[in-house]
This record gives C-alpha cells, structure tokens and sequence, in this order.
C-alpha cells in the first residue's frame, strides 16, 4: 500500500480530526519505523495543521521518530533496578553481538539497540521492548537467541512464547485484589440506588487518588458532576510511568473488567458518555486484550447505548496509545496529549474538573482508583473504610523490585510499615526503600519504622529496594538522568535546573567535585521546588535533596578535599589542540592535580 | 468597582476585576513585576517563571494565578529576587548570550531584567549549546543563540498573524524553536517584517536586518532608566525601529 493511502485509511478512520494525530502519528510509527517529511505532509494537509506543527509533536515523544529505525526496534529498559539486574551488561553485549552503536539504525537497517525510561517490568527484568512487545528475564542466553532470532529476520510475533510472557506476581491479596464480585455488580448498585446514593458511598469511603497526589474521588466527581457543560469525560491514567511501578500494568492485565466497571460508574453520576484509558506506550501487549474485554462489555450490554437495559445510560471507552513520555502521567498533560499535543502541563486553574479533555468537565483517575470505586460501589463506603488509616482508607497496590526475594505485587491496608513489607517481600539486608519512584521520597533504615499512608509516606505504588551493598549514588545518577531526559522543557527551573543537577551529580560521581558543587545541589533543588510549573519539576530535585540530607556520605566520600572545583578539566580541554598539532608530550598537558 | 476585590502587594493594596490575574492587576496599577515571557497583548503562558510571587506562602507565577481577594503578594523581598536572578542565570547558562556583541544590548529585555534583579554573572557553568543563525530572509535574522523559549513569536504567529510560523520541537533541554517551510528556513516561510511576530521577540533572537548598532549605546531602550519604568521591549516596538 502507498503512503497516501495508507494515511488517507487512518485518517479517515479517525474522521481527520487533529486531535487524532498523535494516535496517526503512533500507527505510521509502528507501520514505517518512522515518520517520513511525506507522511508529515500529508498530514498536516489532512488534518488541517501546520508541519512544524506536527514535527513538535513527533520531536516531543520519544517513540516518534523522523529517521528510520531498524526493522526491528529494541529498547532496554534504563531503568535502576534493571540496570541492578544486570542491564547495562547484557545491553553492551546486545550492541557488539548484532553489530550495533547505541540509538544508530545498522547500515542494513535490521536493526536499531537503544535504551527508554522504565518499562515497568521492573520484578521479572531486565526488560526489553521490540517493535512495541515486551520481552523479560533478559540473561546472557537469552539476549544471544535473541541475536539468532534477529539475525534469521524472524518475526517478533513467532518468537518462544516464554520471551514474551508477563506475569502478575500478584504476591499479597487484600479487598481489592481477592474481590469476587462480577462484571455488572457496580452498575446494577448504581442503577438500583441511584446516582447521588453512590457517589454518597464514594464520598463518605474515604477513597483518595491512587496516582499518588490523593485527592479525594468523590469530590473530583462531585465537581465534575456540578460543571455545566454539554459533555462530560472519564479518562483512565494508565501512563504508569513512574520508575518501579507495574500496579496498574496487573490491573489491566488481570482485572481490567474492575477498572472499566468504575469508569462506566463514573460516566453514570457525571453524566459522561465518552471515556478514554490513556495508556502508556509500554503496555502496548495490552491493548489487545483490553480491546477484547471492552467488545465483551458491550457484547453483555455493559457498554454502548441503554447499558444494562437503563434508558439513556450511554457510554463507551476507547483506548489511545501514549508515545512515550513521562510527563503525560500528570492529568493536564495527559489530557493535552489526549489531543493530540504535546505533552506540556496547562496552566492551572481552571481544573480538568470543569476544563478538561476538548475544554468539557473531565475527570481523570489512576486505574486504581476507578477499580477501588467500583467495588465500594457494590460493597458500601464501610467496607472500604473499615481497612487502611482514618485519613488514608482502604489499600494501597505496591510494585515491590529491586533486592528482595519475592518481588511483585503486594495489597496492604493503608498503614503498614516499612519494616513489616520489607520482612514480607524477603528483603533481609535493606540498606534504603525508595517509595514513589524516582520523584518520591529516600528512606534509610532509621525511617523503616514510617508508613505507607498519605499522611506519612504517599505513593503511587513504586517501592524499591536498595541491599547494603547497593552504591546509592548510582541510584541518584540514574534519576538524574532520567529527569534530563523526561522534563517536558517548558519552564526554565526545570528545563534547565534537571541538567545542571545531572551534571553536578556526574561531577560528584566521576571525583570532581568539592563542597562548593554539593551547596549548588542545594541551591537549584531548592529553585526547582518552588518555583516549577508542574509537579515534575517541583519533584525532580527529590533524590539529591534527600539523599545530600540521609545519606550526606555517598557524596562525602568522593569529593576533592578541596572547597571548589572547576566545572570543566583543563588538560581535556587542550585535546582538540593536540590533534591538531600532532603533539601528545609532556609539554602538551597541563597537570590536572592541583 | 467593589471595594472588596484588592490584594495587597508589597503591602499596597491593588484593585483587580474579575477574571484578573495579580500581574494583569499590577499592571493596571502601575506596578512592575519583572517577567519574560508574558506580554499583556497575549493569553498568559507561564514558562520563564521570572514572574515568581509569593502568595499567601505558596509561590506561584503571577501571570498566571488568578488574582484573590485579601491576598498579600510578595513581589519584592529577598528571596523572591534571589529566585528571580537564579531562573535568569539558567537562562543566559542555556543559551548563547554575549551581550556586548549583541545589536540588542541595551534594548534587550532579558538584561534588563538581568539588571533589575541585580544579576552580575550568570553564575551556573555555560551549556554552550551549537545553534544557529538563520539569515535567510531578506528583511528579518534569527539567531537562534538567544532564544529563551517565550514563545511569543510562536504565540503571535499563531494567533494574530495567522500563519503558524513558528513551534517548539523536541523535549527537555533539547527543546528548540523551529520555523514552518519546507527547509525549515524563515526565508521559505510565509513569514515577513510587518508580522506581528517579528515584532514581540524580548530578546535579539528575532532581528530586523540592515538597521544594525544605528542606535548608539548609551541611548539604547534600557540605558537610562530600568526595565520597571520603561516596560516592555515589545511596548517601544514604534520607536525602535524610527
């Protein structure tokens, strides 16, 4: 098929409306390896939008790309605890096997090796994504058939099922998780007692957000409810992007019908007849089956028009693909990127709640959320509230990776400690917990005794563990890092102040820097966390900040006695004069010892 | 107007109408609260953060949070020009900025704000990123060195001229401005000297052609009186160009 026709297909399917276009721009991706200046084109013709338009919306995701990729497309997850698991390894002997520099398509265009954020396969890692599938355990063995695989051009879909096996590693049940209630149960309670009795439950249960930020469910509906608008939206966040959090990847996978049910809940008392599960590119494996349990939804009259027989109960859920980015786990950006944008956070007031997905009431929940809404919906506010903390009910999904024995998925009651989750999953020589990833909170030993609650130690669900002999500041590094590469570019602190961090940390790490660099840490943290646009920015400069204040010695012990440092070296620096001159003798250097 | 509707800022109070934000009000009333990116002419952005107020104890940028009856605004204090000078140090750090080359010193609004927060050196280790300059069109040059991602261009292009002239591409710290036509050139663009978006830029990244350095300094915008008194570059736009 030609270009032109092929996107003339797309388009059309999604009746050339631009807010469509980053789901386009998704397709042709994973169609063409890239996003060729034609397709861009025409495109734009199609979509009445201009070019550059569209090339900002391509440079902004990093799964977009406007080169060619190789025909098979890996990305290994960068994440820290897959480079604990070995990653960085098993990645350099990807590249040297397959003949390959790193992000650089090989001159046949087989092949591209690159590294992406986290994938969230962060308990059976390391992990890899080719072509969009998601490959785990990855070992020296299995990185080599891979190789063999690639090199006899076989299909990613014909590979050893094993390659492609997720599990849940669901590892502690609690009411969520060992609820037996069936797919319908919420909507007949919403039918029976009426909208305003169960967003009353909803209410008076307590429920707060699961995506970490814990705003109360039932007042977000109950605003969105109360917006005067001739449309209403339900958008399901399931842009787990938070390194070392795969709950809701679970969720989707094993109880996806829960989370649909409370959507269509929520649609039913904000009067909404259009949702939207927001997933992130990662999960692509998912969106089959999700695809799947939605057509049997509607099949059994859960979905589409009349649901369950209720005259004008109408509502129905599509997917759209995330491209990767970060920064499309906050809900304004999630909702400008619903659109089709780029992933920039809105200015805020006005909320989604009255202006939110195409300027309507919105209402944007984690995956969690909508599937704990459900259920207390079936089983009452009580139910719910009788579990967890008086500010905090219910429970809460932990992702628990890094050194433990039993990694995976853990439901506790709102509340429990530390230490107690750390004896659970097997974790015996627990040096820290890093809780809410890598904008989250650092937690030495001395803190074990905190709890998981929104008034003690809030989260999304990531929770890893760091062993004695972890090197925290490689933990640091890898954030620092990742913050470079995830800030969304639009406010100067943190467009600006993630990479002056990094450096400083890379110039701790490398035994540049003196105290004067770690005072600087200090100083453009403290910037960045009070005056960001968003709470990306406003969180990045967590890990150094905590760890320069619990855990001063990782920094201590590779300064330079020295108070200040230069930020650049010398001697370095001469080397382009030295090519040039031929000349490499001793007069050629400058000591870099001072 | 109400007399309830007022906020204190800096401890004098200020009156503000509804749907006002404090830096509209300010405005209004003649106060000065330094800023980059906004320009009263376009909906409120957001992005330099140079507008930074504390309100109430939460820090929030004043070109965009709505004005709030009772609030005291700190606009003035130590600190808060202390973060002010920070962001400006990030931004002459991110860019290319060598002023004393640079045909708008003197009428650049980035200095003078630089200036008006008593910024000395940028302070932070230069990026030194390799950019480009765009001389491609006949009457307008972009250097893109200087560009510090207001978008007022892409603002204006968009919303008055009509034309798209201009986006942001890329993420993070490799986000960067780019120009709409076929070779990515201005010179193959809709664009031209009498758009509205060559004439919003705060900085020399967007430059008329063959007037350069006509102005001696010492007569320049900013080279008498500070940026809280003079206002906007965009505000001397008539004048500058004679």
């Amino acid at each position: 098929m030609s270009i032109d026709t092929y996107i003339d297909e797309i388009t059309a399917a999604t009746r050339n409306r631009p807010d469509y276009l980053l789901q386009n721009l998704y397709e042709i991706q994973y169609q063409y390896s890239y996003v060729s200046d034609q397709a861009i084109k025409l495109l734009a013709e199609k979509l009445a939008l201009s070019e550059s338009f569209i090339v900002g919306v391509i440079g902004f995701y990093s799964f977009l790309h406007t080169t060619p990729r190789g025909r098979f497309d890996i990305l290994i997850s960068d994440s820290i605890t897959d480079h604990m698991l070995g990653s960085r390894g098993l990645l350099d002997t990807l590249c040297n096997k397959l003949g390959v520099a790193l992000g650089q398509p090989r001159a046949d265009g087989r092949v591209t090796v690159d590294t992406t954020s986290c994938t969230g396969m962060c308990e059976q890692g390391p992990a890899m994504l080719v072509n969009g599938w998601t490959v785990t355990r990855l070992d020296q063995n299995r990185i080599e058939q891979i190789v063999e695989l690639i090199e006899a051009d076989t299909a990613v879909e014909e590979w050893p099922q094993e390659f492609l096996t997720v599990d849940d590693n669901i590892q502690r049940r609690d009411i969520l998780l060992s609820d037996n209630s069936n797919a319908g149960d919420a909507l007949k309670a919403l039918i029976e007692q009426g909208d305003e009795a169960i967003l009353q439950q909803i209410e008076s249960s307590g429920l707060r957000g699961r995506g970490g930020a814990g705003f109360r469910t039932g007042m977000k509906w109950r605003f969105c409810k109360q917006a005067d608008a001739d449309q209403h939206y339900v958008v399901c966040n399931a842009d787990e992007g938070e390194p070392g959090t795969f709950k809701d990847r679970v969720l989707l996978n094993s109880y996806a019908d829960k989370v649909f049910e409370g959507m269509t809940l929520c649609a039913g008392i904000i009067g909404a007849t259009k949702g939207y599960v927001y997933l992130r590119a990662e999960y692509r494996y998912l969106r089959a089956p999700l695809e799947q349990v939605l057509r049997k939804r509607r099949e059994t009259g859960l979905l589409g028009t009349d649901i369950l027989g209720k005259q004008g109960f109408n509502f129905d859920i599509e997917i759209h693909m995330g491209a990767g980015a970060y920064i499309c786990g906050e809900e304004s950006s999630l909702i400008e990127s619903l659109e089709g944008k780029r992933g920039i956070p809105r200015i805020r007031p006005p909320f989604p709640v009255t202006h939110g997905y195409l300027n309507k009431p919105t209402v944007v929940n984690n995956v969690e959320t909508f599937m704990a809404a459900a259920l207390i919906a079936v089983h009452g506010a009580n139910w719910f509230g009788s579990v967890g903390t008086e500010e905090s009910s219910g429970t809460k999904l932990l992702s628990i990776s890094g050194d433990c024995e039993r990694p995976g998925i853990y439901e506790y009651p709102f509340g429990a400690s530390m230490q107690h989750i750390l004896q659970d999953c097997g974790a015996t020589d627990a040096q820290a917990v890093q809780v809410a990833g890598a904008a989250g909170a650092t937690l030495p030993a001395a803190e074990f005794n905190r709890c998981i609650a929104f008034e003690d130690v809030a989260t999304g669900g990531s929770f890893m563990v760091f062993n004695q002999h972890r090197d925290m500041l490689d933990m640091v590094r890898n954030f620092a890092h990742f913050f470079v590469h995830e800030s969304c570019g639009f406010c100067t602190p943190c467009r600006v102040g993630c990479s002056l961090m990094k450096d400083l940390v890379d110039k701790v790490y490398t035994g540049h820097a003196g105290q004067y660099d770690l005072d600087e840490m200090h100083k453009i943290g403290e910037l960045m966390l009070k005056s960001s646009h968003c709470g990306l920015g406003t969180t990045a400069p967590n890990p150094m900040l905590d760890t320069l204040n619990k855990f001063p010695q990782i920094y201590n012990e590779r300064l330079k006695h020295s108070s200040y440092e230069p930020s650049f070296d010398l001697d370095a620096a001469l080397q382009d004069a030295r090519d040039i001159t031929g000349r490499d003798d001793a007069g050629a250097h400058i000591g870099t010892e001072s | 107007m109400s007399t309830s509707k007022t906020f204190k800022l800096d401890g004098k109070t200020i009156s503000f109408n509804d749907g006002d934000t404090i830096m509209d009000a300010a405005l209004r009333a003649g106060e000065y609260i330094p800023h980059l990116c906004h320009n009263p002419e376009f909906t409120p952005h957001g992005s330099c953060r140079v507008c930074i107020v504390d309100v109430n104890g939460r820090q929030v940028s004043a070109c965009t949070q709505p004005a709030m009856a009772g609030s005291e605004v700190d606009n003035a204090s130590d600190n808060i020009m202390r973060q002010r000078r920070e962001l400006l140090q990030m931004l002459f750090v991110e860019g290319n900025h060598i002023c004393p080359a640079c045909e708008k010193s003197g009428a650049c609004q980035l200095q003078a704000v630089a200036y008006y927060t008593n910024m000395l050196s940028p302070h932070f280790t230069h990026f030194f990123p390799r950019r480009t300059v765009d001389a491609s069109h006949p009457d307008t040059a972009i250097d893109f060195d200087r560009c510090i991602l207001c978008e007022l261009c892409v603002r204006a292009s968009r919303d008055v001229d009509h034309k798209n002239v201009f986006a942001i591409d890329g993420r993070g710290i490799n986000s960067h401005l780019v120009v709409n036509s076929p070779t990515g050139k201005l010179g193959d663009s809709s664009f031209a000297a009498s758009d509205k978006a060559a004439h919003v830029c705060p900085v020399g990244a967007i430059l008329p052609k063959h007037t350069g350095y006509d102005k001696p300094i010492g007569d320049r915008l900013y080279d008498r009186q500070p940026v809280s008194i003079v206002g906007d570059v965009a505000a001397h736009e008539q004048e500058q160009e004679h």
